[in-house]
């Protein structure tokens, strides 16, 4: 689905990424852990095309991620939901707006029974009329989720997704990330929060990458 | 890109509805296709009038000049038939005609009525000259008649208005060029505006793409915008420029150039072009600056 082979990544004054070789397989949940600055978003961006890669070859889709026209970016990530930390919204269009705003762009119709279920489901069915910059960090980041998830992705790409919520709406967060997880979906996401790790697996069987010295390493049991 | 002109006019209103209004901006970008089209709409009723001007003089000038043989009437039939011979082997004339008595009693005839007794009249026998292009030497051509026929008189009235019809000429080329200037002028404004807008929705941009918006929806939210402010705001300018060409005093056939400024017959339908045109150079001068502010962005 996602295939990294020997990739390395360097912005310009030396490699940040070295030789990584990694494949999100189906159905997989995988955390990526380590120090800020160690290139925990970089290697984000190179699953989404956001960058392509300096050194070796990342293939999303079965498609060399340095082949890919603009256009295929943009077909590429309707099939990949992105959550950052910081997430960005239309902030002129009201919240169910920006949810269903991916099947806007690609021109398919909005079902709204689908998008008042999946509002409930991230909690946020109240809140569908409210305007972005009117919503809180947790309600933030469930409409990111939702606006994610609502094109029916294979993959989730979450950067530091609980980086700005507290405990109990991690977890909150967390719960609907595993749900998906159940019903299918890869999942990848960027913490530093080892707590929300261990919680996670104790709900089910997710890996630990870890990027140290370069290397994004699988971690051991030691969690 | 013909594609893309025709599904803007399309109902395609979803595009347009992700990019914030913005309305200071569009309020400037209306203002300056108004003035536009209004400066647009002098320049192109300047153009038409100095083209019908220099129309009408080339044609006064591939008219005819005149020569007057005043002889004592024994010496008359000599000298006509010298004048005539004489312009035949003249380069730059296209050919000569006496006038016989016909003619010119009715040319007389406004001035003294029917009944003049024009064979009793010492009258003066004129000579018709259809000038060729490129035309006689006058000055040549006069001291060749007045050595070989001392009475006759070249009257070269239309003469002194070739330094007019080239003038004319040129400021109808003027006009057109400024035609041309305001189109550029319009292509270069709206880019500017294009890459305001573009700049200041940089962070709506990347939503669009890290939602999966392929380029060609992005820069139709935007050129789907510009495209009809500038299509608004050169309607109303066109729209007051014609209101006032057609106010402007009416001058009779012989009036001056000034009170000639304006359309004629089917010349007012080219000033409703204008509109379309600023709506296809917004088209364009958007799409460009929109697709090379994307190319920055993943």
């Amino acid at each position: 689905m996602i295939l990294f082979e020997n990739v390395g990544y360097n912005y310009g004054g030396g490699e940040l990424l070295s030789d990584v070789a990694l494949r999100l397989a189906p159905g997989s949940f995988h955390f990526l852990t380590g120090p800020s600055g160690a290139g925990k978003t970089t290697f984000l961006k190179l699953a989404y095309a956001e960058l392509r890669p300096t050194a070796g070859q990342v293939t999303l889709f079965g498609r060399d991620a340095r082949t890919l026209a603009r256009d295929d970016v943009a077909l590429t990530r309707r099939r990949i939901g992105v959550v950052h930390q910081d997430c960005q919204f239309l902030d002129h269009l009201p919240l169910a707006t920006n949810v269903t705003l991916p099947l806007t762009v690609c021109g398919k119709p909005g079902n709204t029974q689908d998008l008042t279920a999946l509002l409930e489901w991230v909690g946020l069915g109240k809140l569908a009329d409210a305007l972005p910059p009117s919503l809180s960090g947790g309600e933030r980041q469930r409409a990111a989720l939702a606006r994610a998830v609502i094109m029916d992705p294979d993959v989730i790409l979450a950067d530091e997704p609980t980086g700005n919520l507290d405990w109990e709406m991690s977890l909150r967060l967390l719960t609907l990330l595993v749900e998906l997880n159940r019903m299918g979906k890869t999942i990848l996401v960027a913490t530093h929060d080892m707590n929300l790790i261990r919680q996670a697996k104790s709900q089910l069987a997710a890996r630990v990458l870890r990027i140290a010295n370069r290397r994004v390493q699988l971690a051991g049991a030691d969690l | 890109m013909k594609n893309s002109f025709t599904a803007l006019l399309g109902a395609d209103r979803q595009a347009d509805r992700v990019v914030p209004p913005s309305g200071f901006t569009a309020q400037l970008t209306l203002f300056t296709a108004g003035a536009m089209a209004f400066l647009a709409v002098f320049a192109l009723a300047l153009s038409l009038a100095a083209g019908r001007l220099a129309d009408r003089w080339a044609s006064a000038l591939a008219g005819t000049a005149t020569i007057r043989i005043s002889a004592p009437p024994e010496q008359m039939d000599t000298q006509v038939a010298i004048v005539l011979s004489l312009l035949s082997t003249t380069p730059g004339i296209a050919s000569a005609r006496a006038m016989d008595a016909a003619e010119q009693r009715a040319l007389l005839e406004p001035w003294f009525g029917p009944d003049l007794p024009v064979d009793a009249l010492p009258l003066p026998r004129l000579i018709e000259i259809t000038e060729a292009n490129p035309g006689y030497d006058g000055t040549g051509l006069r001291q060749r008649l007045a050595a070989e026929a001392p009475g006759a008189v070249l009257d070269d009235h239309t003469r002194w208005r070739r330094p007019m019809a080239h003038a004319a000429e040129r400021l109808r080329l003027l006009g057109l060029l400024s035609l041309l200037l305001i189109a550029g002028a319009t292509g270069a404004m709206i880019t500017l505006a294009a890459n305001s807008a573009l700049a200041a929705n940089l962070s709506v941009i990347r939503v669009l793409r890290l939602v999966g918006a392929k380029d060609s929806y992005i820069v139709r939210a935007f050129v789907r915008r510009f495209t009809l402010r500038a299509l608004t705001g050169a309607s109303a300018g066109t729209v007051f420029a014609m209101i006032g060409v057609a106010l402007l005093p009416r001058a009779d056939e012989a009036g001056a150039f000034l009170t000639g400024l304006g359309f004629q017959g089917a010349g007012w339908l080219l000033p409703l072009l204008l509109p379309p045109l600023a709506a296809v150079v917004a088209f364009a001068a958007t799409r460009f600056a929109a697709f090379r502010t994307l190319k920055g962005l993943t």
